[in-house]
């Protein structure tokens, strides 16, 4: 069975490839969104084969339990969004909106971004890593501005510029982990090895690990969305198709904290470096804080949404920074709970905007009256990533206040405060788009509920009852996280 | 050849590209700017094909090669093409004075060479100094980046800031080729990605000044 077990890398890696390929040759827009769904089923099964078998880590390529749980959410939420996208997509090409040349292009670019980001996630190499972020962060670009208006070039734009800075500092700092680890392990490509690094982590010049590490949570914190670099987040997410909003939130952001987790994981090896925990402390509040409170003046629903990703990721970024089994747990289960969350409250954003034929939330009403099955989705998900009881988020984040208050209880005071302010900014913008009086539609709504309510339904399975397995498996992996 | 020699010849370079980055800051006039990006690329090259030199390794002769080809003669003439058709090789505006612009430069340098002097004391003296001046070319990139307000002049400092990361990439011993050919490689898919913007921003807009971007935040009342 040994020549088989490469097969899932196959699997995540060449399916989405081959479909980038073949996508960009199918001009039918039916047919491509077909495809586009099938590969990235083909790439789910692949990401569940990990489970069952583990191939040896290779040079190049290797998997353990962290980045296997990033695969099964990136492959998963890749899958549902390609079914929400056939329906987004074919609505699009009704009111004319987007060509079918510029379909074409789009699938193509999304199983590109989808190859891109599995690449990165089972990357045993600093450096291939950093390539996969950059090919992901290109591809997202010009998704970005797929529309070609002025909103979306402008915020194609300016996410192109922060992401390639952000990229560049990231690589920065890749060399310098490199340099460091040098005299240790020698030239050549084993020293740029996730498996090997770690292993002799500890002998490394502590002074230059710490210069390289600020580099890397600046450089791969720019694409996470943390403050003070998240400019490009809001932009991208409002302007760009809906789509690749969910996957911007529910995914990218994932890949470029795994990244960082990954970084961290070095750190924490090395007993002279200083400790990675404050700074990410410090990031994740702030972004916390920040996104909380931006909440309230949004007019633009898409907008909304963005701050409240990058709420959420600095949350995430948060319980990471605290360490510990308890708080890497939740940060994992937080991680994994938001992105099923963000992606289902974009399906749901996505075919409203359609619907009422505009982002902006006043012109948004009684959504619950005239589409109730819509309607009342968004309602869900909101309360869901509010963090209302039932939901797997309210878990997550009361894990995450639990272990705060354990471990460094003068900090609980923030964190609950930036929980707050948040909860009641999206309960006061939620009133108005789902209650009242509802406004004329523009279009028939055509909407496919089944990756919305799916999401939904996991959300809250995981908030009332998740099997002992995975709460083991999970513990693992916050043991190996320290 | 000495040692000394291997060494003084690739300071030279190293410290050359600085000097460039800060020729860079100080261009007003587009055709000037551009000339000055393939002389930076020049000197990237050459200091890269010195290291293939001095560390034995083949294969940054490879890097060399790209550097000079595509970065000091291909970019700069797609650009002035662009310039060109767009009519705007009179106007480079900034957002700060070229003095104080300067003088926040000669600072970035300090900084970078004090921070990695510091960080670097059991290393080979070589790779320590390349590092430093890789971080102060870096740093001039981004000062370049916020300092210019047109598309054009933010792309060259863009493309300044990977030149000083190749420059890190090339003086650390025996990093892996598959690196740089995809540092190489994305600065092409960059570039492409950047050239079909200026045009949509050209066909769009009538002009490449970014601040003619800022219009919209989705969030006017």
């Amino acid at each position: 069975m040994s020549d088989l077990s490469g097969l899932p890398f196959v699997g995540v890696l060449g399916a989405p490839l081959v479909a980038a390929a073949a996508l960009a040759a199918i001009r039918g827009y039916r047919l491509s969104a077909a495809v586009n769904a099938v590969a990235s089923f083909v790439t789910l099964l692949a990401a569940f084969a990990f489970l069952a078998m583990k191939p040896a880590p290779g040079p190049l390529l290797f998997i353990d339990d962290l980045n296997i749980v990033f695969i099964v959410v990136n492959a998963f939420v890749g899958f549902t969004t390609s079914v929400f996208s056939a329906s987004y997509i074919g609505h699009e090409i009704e009111t004319g909106r987007l060509t079918r040349n510029h379909v074409r292009f789009y699938h193509a670019m999304f199983q590109a971004m989808m190859f891109g980001m599995n690449l990165a996630l089972v990357a045993n190499n600093i450096g291939l890593m950093w390539v996969a972020v950059e090919l992901a962060t290109l591809t997202t670009v010009v998704m970005v501005g797929l529309y070609r208006t002025h909103q979306s070039l402008e915020a194609a734009w300016k996410y192109f510029i922060l992401g390639s800075v952000g990229i560049a500092l990231a690589l920065f700092g890749t060399t310098l982990v490199y340099v460091a680890a040098l005299p240790v392990l020698g030239e050549g490509l084993q020293t740029m090895a996730w498996t090997n690094l770690i292993v002799h982590v500890a002998q490394f010049e502590p002074a230059i690990l710490n210069l390289a590490f600020v580099f890397l949570l600046l450089g791969y914190g720019t694409k996470v969305g943390l403050v003070p670099v998240h400019g490009w987040l809001p932009d991208a997410h409002a302007e760009g198709p809906t789509p690749i909003s969910a996957v911007l939130s529910g995914l990218l952001l994932n890949v470029a904290l795994y990244a960082v987790l990954r970084f961290k994981m070095l750190m924490a090896g090395n007993a002279g470096a200083v400790a990675p925990g404050p700074l990410m402390i410090g990031m994740g509040l702030a972004s916390l804080s920040f996104g909380a409170l931006m909440l309230y003046r949004r007019r633009d629903i898409k907008r909304l949404f963005a701050y409240s990703s990058i709420e959420h990721m600095g949350i995430i970024t948060f319980a990471f920074g605290v360490g510990g089994p308890l708080a890497n747990f939740a940060g994992l289960l937080h991680m994994a709970m938001h992105s099923l969350t963000k992606s289902a409250i974009f399906y749901a954003v996505g075919h409203v905007a359609q619907i009422k034929g505009t982002q902006r939330i006043a012109d948004i009403r009684g959504l619950t009256h005239s589409h109730p099955l819509l309607g009342w989705g968004l309602v869900l998900g909101v309360l869901a990533i509010a963090g209302i009881p039932p939901m797997g988020i309210f878990m997550s984040e009361f894990l995450i206040v639990t272990s705060t208050m354990d471990r460094m209880p003068w900090l609980a005071a923030p964190l609950v405060g930036g929980l707050l302010l948040g909860f009641g900014a999206l309960l006061k913008q939620l009133n108005s788009v789902a209650f009242g009086e509802p406004t004329p539609n523009q279009a028939p709504g055509d909407a496919s509920y089944l990756p919305l309510y799916g999401h939904l339904a996991l959300v809250l399975t995981a908030g009332i009852f998740l099997p002992a397995s995975l709460v083991q498996w999970f513990q693992t992996i916050a043991r190996l996280l320290g | 050849m000495t040692d000394s020699l291997t060494y003084d010849v690739a300071h030279l370079f190293a410290g050359g590209m600085v000097l460039v980055s800060f020729m860079l800051l100080y261009q007003d006039r587009m055709g000037a700017l551009l000339n000055t990006f393939a002389l930076h690329a020049a000197v990237l090259s050459l200091s890269v094909a010195w290291q293939a030199h001095g560390q034995n390794a083949p294969h940054l002769y490879v890097t060399a090669v790209i550097a000079l080809g595509l970065k000091a003669i291909l970019i700069p003439s797609a650009l002035r093409r662009i310039v060109r058709r767009l009519d705007i090789h009179r106007e480079i505006e900034t957002t700060v004075g070229i003095g104080p612009t300067m003088l926040f430069g000669v600072g970035l340098v300090a900084l970078s060479i004090v921070l990695m002097l510091k960080v670097t004391p059991g290393f080979d003296p070589l790779g320590r100094q390349d590092l430093a001046f890789a971080l102060a070319v870096i740093l001039l990139g981004m000062l370049m980046m916020v300092t210019r307000r047109n598309a054009v002049s933010q792309v060259v400092g863009f493309m300044s800031l990977e030149n000083g990361l190749i420059l890190a990439a090339s003086g650390a011993r025996g990093m892996p080729l598959v690196v740089e050919i995809s540092i190489a490689f994305s600065v092409l898919i960059a570039f492409i990605v950047i050239g079909l913007f200026l045009f949509r921003i050209r066909e769009r807009f009538d002009s490449v000044d970014l601040s003619a971007l800022n219009v919209s935040r989705g969030d006017a009342p």
